[in-house]
C-alpha cells in the first residue's frame, strides 16, 4: 500500500513539474515577437536574412526615404519612409554603418498605410536603407545621410 | 499623458496619422559612464504596439539606435472621429507603459 501511495505521488508530482515547465514557455513565445537576431546582425545582409530570408531587393522607385542630406544632430536623426503599394507586412530601417544596422523594424496590421516616420541615432556617415516587404518581396531606397564629427553642422 | 507617452491621433479623408513619442532612456549598451568607466547597461524599448479599437494596426519593433524618447508616426485607413487608439511597449527589461487617445 505504501508503495502504490509512493507512486501516485511521484506521477502527481511529475504532472505539475510538466504544466510549470509549459507555464514557462509562454511568455518565452510571446518575447520571441521582437526578432532578436535581426537585430543583432553585424551587417546588412545578415539583418536582412534574419528578417526576411532574401536580400534581393528591388530597388526601381516604389519607396521613398526621406532624410537629411547632412545630421545636425547624430543622435537625432529624423528619417521617414513613404511607400504607395497594397500589401505592405512591414517597412524595416537599416543604417548601413551602425555597429548593428537593423534600426527599427514595423509590423502593419490591417488597413495600416505605407508610411512611418522616427528619429535613429547614426555612428557616422551612412547610407540609411528603408526596405518594404510587400507580397513577399522586397522593395528598397537608400539616402546617404552625412555626419559630421565635432558637430559645426557643416 | 501617461507614464511619459504623448499620443495623438487625427483623421483626414479616411486616412489617420498616429503621432507618438515615449519617456525612455534608450541606451545602448555601449555608452561608457565616466565615473566608473564601465559601460552604462543597454535599456531600450524593443515593441511598441498600436490597437486601434481593440485590433492591433501597427507594430514597432525597436533596436538600442532608435533616439532616446522614441517618436512614432504611422497612417492607417479606417478609423473614426471617437475610435480609440491604445499604445503599450515593452522594453527589454520587461517594464512597460500604456496611453490611450481618442481620434479627433
Amino acid at each position: 500500500m505504501k508503495r502504490r501511495l509512493f507512486l501516485k505521488g511521484t506521477l502527481a508530482g511529475g504532472a505539475i513539474a510538466i504544466a510549470a515547465s509549459a507555464g514557462l514557455l509562454i511568455p518565452r513565445t510571446v518575447m520571441a515577437a521582437w526578432p532578436k537576431s535581426a537585430f543583432e546582425s553585424k551587417n546588412v545582409n545578415d539583418a536582412l536574412n534574419a528578417i526576411a530570408g532574401t536580400t534581393t531587393t528591388d530597388s526601381s522607385g516604389k519607396v521613398k526615404i526621406n532624410a537629411p542630406e547632412i545630421a545636425e544632430v547624430a543622435s537625432e536623426v529624423r528619417i521617414t519612409v513613404d511607400a504607395d503599394m497594397d500589401g505592405i507586412d512591414s517597412i524595416s530601417i537599416i543604417v548601413e554603418k551602425n555597429p548593428s544596422p537593423l534600426t527599427a523594424h514595423f509590423e502593419l496590421g490591417a488597413g495600416a498605410l505605407g508610411f512611418v516616420s522616427t528619429r535613429v541615432k547614426m555612428a557616422k556617415t551612412s547610407n540609411v536603407i528603408a526596405v518594404v516587404k510587400a507580397n513577399g518581396k522586397l522593395y528598397s531606397a537608400q539616402k546617404e545621410v552625412k555626419v559630421t564629427v565635432g558637430g559645426c553642422g557643416g | 499623458m501617461a507614464d511619459g507617452i504623448l499620443i495623438r491621433s487625427k483623421i483626414s479623408n479616411d486616412v489617420t496619422l498616429v503621432r507618438s513619442s515615449m519617456k525612455h532612456p534608450m541606451e545602448t549598451g555601449q555608452r561608457k559612464d565616466k565615473k566608473t568607466g564601465k559601460n552604462i547597461p543597454a535599456h531600450f524599448i524593443q515593441i511598441a504596439t498600436f490597437e486601434h479599437n481593440g485590433k492591433v494596426v501597427f507594430t514597432a519593433n525597436l533596436g538600442p539606435a532608435v533616439s532616446k524618447n522614441p517618436y512614432i508616426s504611422f497612417k492607417f485607413k479606417g478609423g473614426k472621429k471617437g475610435d480609440t487608439i491604445k499604445m503599450n511597449w515593452v522594453d527589454n527589461k520587461g517594464k512597460n507603459a500604456s496611453s490611450e487617445d481618442t481620434i479627433r
